[in-house]
């Protein structure tokens, strides 16, 4: 069933058909920029959790160095591709800095991590991270970016990269281009109807005929 | 603190009600359709789901992507105000236990968020004793309840099947919905293995059943509250058309501190901190009606000392705190490859499982005297915070598109693993029923107070033998339908005493219930079969807190059903003038 029709659907009968196409209208919003706190949050947060943060997005513990080197690394481990952009594209690196102060665990392993990281490469390239060229950067993320296979010496190197790989998979995936690119189609109102029957059929499986008598169905026709 | 008075209303009410969540909630609409004057107390802020829930909000909206906060403890959009810890409001644990206290503060308490799994308890778990000797028989059995669970069903709304289960009763059902991919295959796994599978029982309207609330619209969200009122929730379902009535005046941000009685030794009203002014105040009414939840509940009655009541409210038998018990837990995840790179559609569904595993063994042939519900996950949610995190774990372990890969890498390879693997993860957690004992309780710490100066709970909560059984039971059984669906175990299944054979700490499944418990014999318990104190006949208590035993069901349906009954048995004694 066409989406415009199912909510037509279901507005009808119901009250609260003002809530209903306002809810809709939402997921047609634009994304908000992540510094400007969303104007819905008044009726949906309590006054302390706004308060909180706000002080949460004012915050800034990373240096602008810090942050570049995320950056680079938010886009060699999310690179744009012919389905969807980067990292950066879906800014992540303002989420990160967002979450280092919103659970503050996190804050030492990242600042630590980025220095580890520094380090080995001044020791081998003379340069910091951010520095080197793609293929040395590239040399030393294969370095700490396969934890069965990294050397012992590297251990450390591989909890931070496995952190940071992480964390901007959380950033990506949960922003418009991150869950177009992942396929996911929910969260507008629908009609369920169970399994389509293409997938039931390549999975071999099938309603009993006493689900389908019991359980709720709509006509897709209508 | 030299202009600090007690401000006293001069307005006297049938009855003041503490808290308005479920028990509280269903209280405050019996008694006012009924036309009497109510109070109702609540210690959190308004919240009406149609305007307050985050309902249909994209992942991006929060700055956090959906991830915990103190304040949303299940997640930035959930609709809980608070939970596991409140500032300046703390609660202790004896050495040596645990105990996770789980406080919703907001009209509606926790049902704005809870799972909506609403089942009745069978004729069987209101007689465990008379079955296997432990904890003790309700004075109640399911006859006197089954009137009330009907009426309910009718009055909120449930879906499910009827199935003629002996324990897991029939009910008046909405239909319920299709079960999802991973739940046909679970379906048949378990089924395969002699544990059944049904419908699940959950209050969502999958068709609408009056004017004031729409029908479901499938967006998977219940946990964020329903702006359609396409479930139950008690602000939405029973505060709302309780205001409506004009009886009752709903007083926010009121924490109650104590229940006031007389020189007769009766309840005359309640005592409360105003959490806006910080001011006392004091209300009173010809009943009181305690529904704070369960601990709390045990607190206010604890707290509410006087010549009359030295030992505390409805305490001459000195059962209240005691008997403290919540449902077990358990848990166990799985990927299962048929299910990778799988084609897309929307299947959020209802905001739940369609389907789960009532109880279905006989536990006479069991180590554990008391059995457990198993409920399942899965299926391609809203990416969150979170979202494949410890795909290092993963990747390296399955072939993708038929390519053997290392673990862990970056780059576009990591947005294919991303891709491939959505959508395929599965969940099972088991409830269970714990033995109700007298030496797990709480009590007030004779030394701390929260913000408000009022004494604070202190809990003294350990497992025992059964329930650790129980959940080797549950382990193996997840591994076994796991198993028989070619399903790989992610987690949970590496359990030793060390960490309590993968139980959940007490208190965690937010199924608390027994404090006040009910029974016959004044001498071992607080309640009557009304809900009515033995030593004080203008008090009740209609939350979790009268319950003997838990069942191995969810409460909440209970605790709804009782309050009804108990409500209507209030109205009826006060009309005899009886209160
Ligand atoms: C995540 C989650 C999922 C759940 N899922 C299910 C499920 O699927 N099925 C099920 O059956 N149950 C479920 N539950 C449990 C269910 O929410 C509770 O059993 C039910 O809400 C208990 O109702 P109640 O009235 O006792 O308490 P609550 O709903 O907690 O209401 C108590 C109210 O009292 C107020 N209050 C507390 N202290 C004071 C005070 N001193 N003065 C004034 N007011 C006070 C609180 O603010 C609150 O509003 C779930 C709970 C959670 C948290
Ligand atoms: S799943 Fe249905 S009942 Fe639950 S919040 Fe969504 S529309 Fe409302």
């Amino acid at each position: 069933m066409d989406r415009r029709k199912s909510i037509k659907a279901l507005v009808v009968g119901t009250l609260s058909t003002g809530v209903l196409i306002e809810a809709c209208k939402t997921d047609d919003k634009k994304q908000p920029d992540q510094a400007q706190p969303a104007t819905a949050d008044a009726v949906t947060r309590m006054p302390e959790e706004q308060v909180a943060d706000k002080e949460l997005r004012e915050e800034k513990f990373f240096t602008s160095g810090e942050l570049a080197t995320i950056t680079v690394l938010g886009d060699i481990i999310i690179p744009r591709d012919e389905v969807s952009g980067s990292a950066s594209d879906a800014k992540v690196t303002e989420f990160i800095e967002f979450m280092a102060n919103d659970k503050p665990e996190f804050r030492t392993p990242l600042r630590g991590g980025l220095r580890w990281l520094d380090l080995q490469c001044l020791n081998r390239y003379e340069k910091q991270f951010r520095d080197l060229d793609e293929k040395q950067q590239l040399e030393m993320v294969d370095e700490i970016a396969y934890p069965a296979k990294a050397k012992p010496e590297f251990k450390q190197g591989v909890a931070f990269f496995t952190l940071m790989r992480n964390l901007t998979m959380s950033g990506f995936y949960t922003t418009e281009m991150g869950v177009k690119d992942i396929g996911y189609l929910g969260n507008r109102p629908n009609q369920w109807n169970g399994v389509p029957e293409d997938v039931l059929k390549q999975y071999n499986v099938a309603y009993s005929e006493k689900e389908l008598k019991e359980c709720v169905s709509f006509d897709k026709t209508a | 603190m030299g202009d600090l008075q007690i401000k006293k209303q001069t307005k006297k009410y049938d009855a003041v009600i503490v808290g308005s969540g479920a028990g509280g909630g269903m209280a405050a609409y019996v008694l006012a359709g009924a036309g009497l004057k109510v109070c109702l107390l609540e210690a959190g802020s308004m919240f009406d789901p149609a305007t307050n829930s985050s309902q249909l909000k994209n992942p991006w909206e929060s700055p956090r992507r959906g991830a915990r906060t103190k304040y949303r403890p299940f997640g930035d959009f959930d609709g809980a105000y608070h939970g596991w810890e409140i500032d300046g409001e703390p609660y202790i644990k004896a050495e040596g236990t645990k105990w996770d206290w789980f406080r919703a503060r907001m009209v509606g308490g926790r049902t704005n968020h809870w799972g909506r799994i609403s089942l009745r308890f069978g004729p069987k778990d209101f007689k465990r004793k008379s079955i296997d000797g432990l904890g003790d028989d309700w004075p109640i059995g399911y006859e006197d309840v089954k009137p009330y669970y009907d009426k309910i069903d009718r009055l909120i709304g449930v879906f499910g099947s009827n199935e003629g289960l002996p324990n897991d009763p029939d009910g008046i059902f909405l239909p319920p919905p299709r079960p999802r991919l991973h739940e046909l295959f679970i379906k048949k796994a378990a089924t395969g293995v002699g544990v059944p599978v049904i419908p699940s029982r959950l209050s969502i309207l999958t068709k609408q059943i009056n004017k004031d609330r729409g029908a479901c619209f499938f967006c998977a969200q219940c946990g964020r509250s329903c702006k359609v009122y396409g479930d139950f929730s008690s602000s939405s379902v029973l505060v709302k058309p309780a205001l409506a009535t004009g009886n009752v005046d709903l007083i926010t941000n009121a924490m109650a501190r104590e229940v006031l009685t007389g020189k007769d030794g009766l309840a005359t009203g309640v005592s409360y901190i105003d959490k806006t002014d910080l001011q006392e105040y004091q209300v009173y009414g010809k009943t009181v009606i305690l529904a704070a939840s369960t601990c709390e509940t045990a607190r206010l009655l604890l707290n509410s000392k006087s010549d009359r009541h030295p030992n505390g409210l409805a305490n001459e038998s000195d059962v209240v705190g005691k008997y403290l018990h919540d449902s077990t837990g358990a848990g166990m995840g799985a990927i299962i490859p048929t299910l990778f790179d799988r084609k897309r559609y929307n299947e959020d569904g209802v905001g739940g499982l369609h389907v789960y595993t009532p109880w279905w063994l006989d536990n006479k042939k069991l180590d554990f005297p008391r059995g457990y519900h198993i409920e399942y996950g899965g299926g391609m949610g809203m990416p969150m915070y979170g979202f494949n995190w410890g795909i290092e774990d993963i990747n390296g372990k399955f072939l993708v598109h038929g390519k053997q890969k290392e673990a862990g890498g970056y780059g576009k390879s990591l947005k294919e693993d991303n891709r491939y693997f959505y959508g395929a993860r599965i969940g099972m957690a088991g409830r269970g029923e714990s033995v109700a004992r007298r030496d797990n309780y709480c009590e007030i710490d004779p030394t701390t107070v929260d913000r408000y100066g009022i004494p604070v709970l202190r809990f003294h909560v350990k497992h025992s033998e059964y329930e650790f059984a129980q959940a080797r039971h549950m382990k193996q059984t997840f591994q076994e339908i796991f198993h028989s669906m070619g399903a790989v175990v992610t987690h949970g299944n590496k359990d030793s005493a060390a960490n309590d054979w993968g139980l959940d700490n007490p208190g965690n499944v937010i199924h608390e219930a027994g404090t006040v418990r009910m029974g016959s014999d004044p001498k071992t318990s607080a309640l009557n079969k009304w809900n009515q104190a033995h030593d004080c006949r203008n008090l009740f208590c209609v939350d979790g807190s009268s319950f003997v035993s838990q069942a191995d069901k969810n409460i909440t349906w209970t605790i709804l059903a009782l309050s009804m009954r108990a409500s209507e048995h209030i109205v009826e004694e006060m009309k005899k003038q009886n209160i």
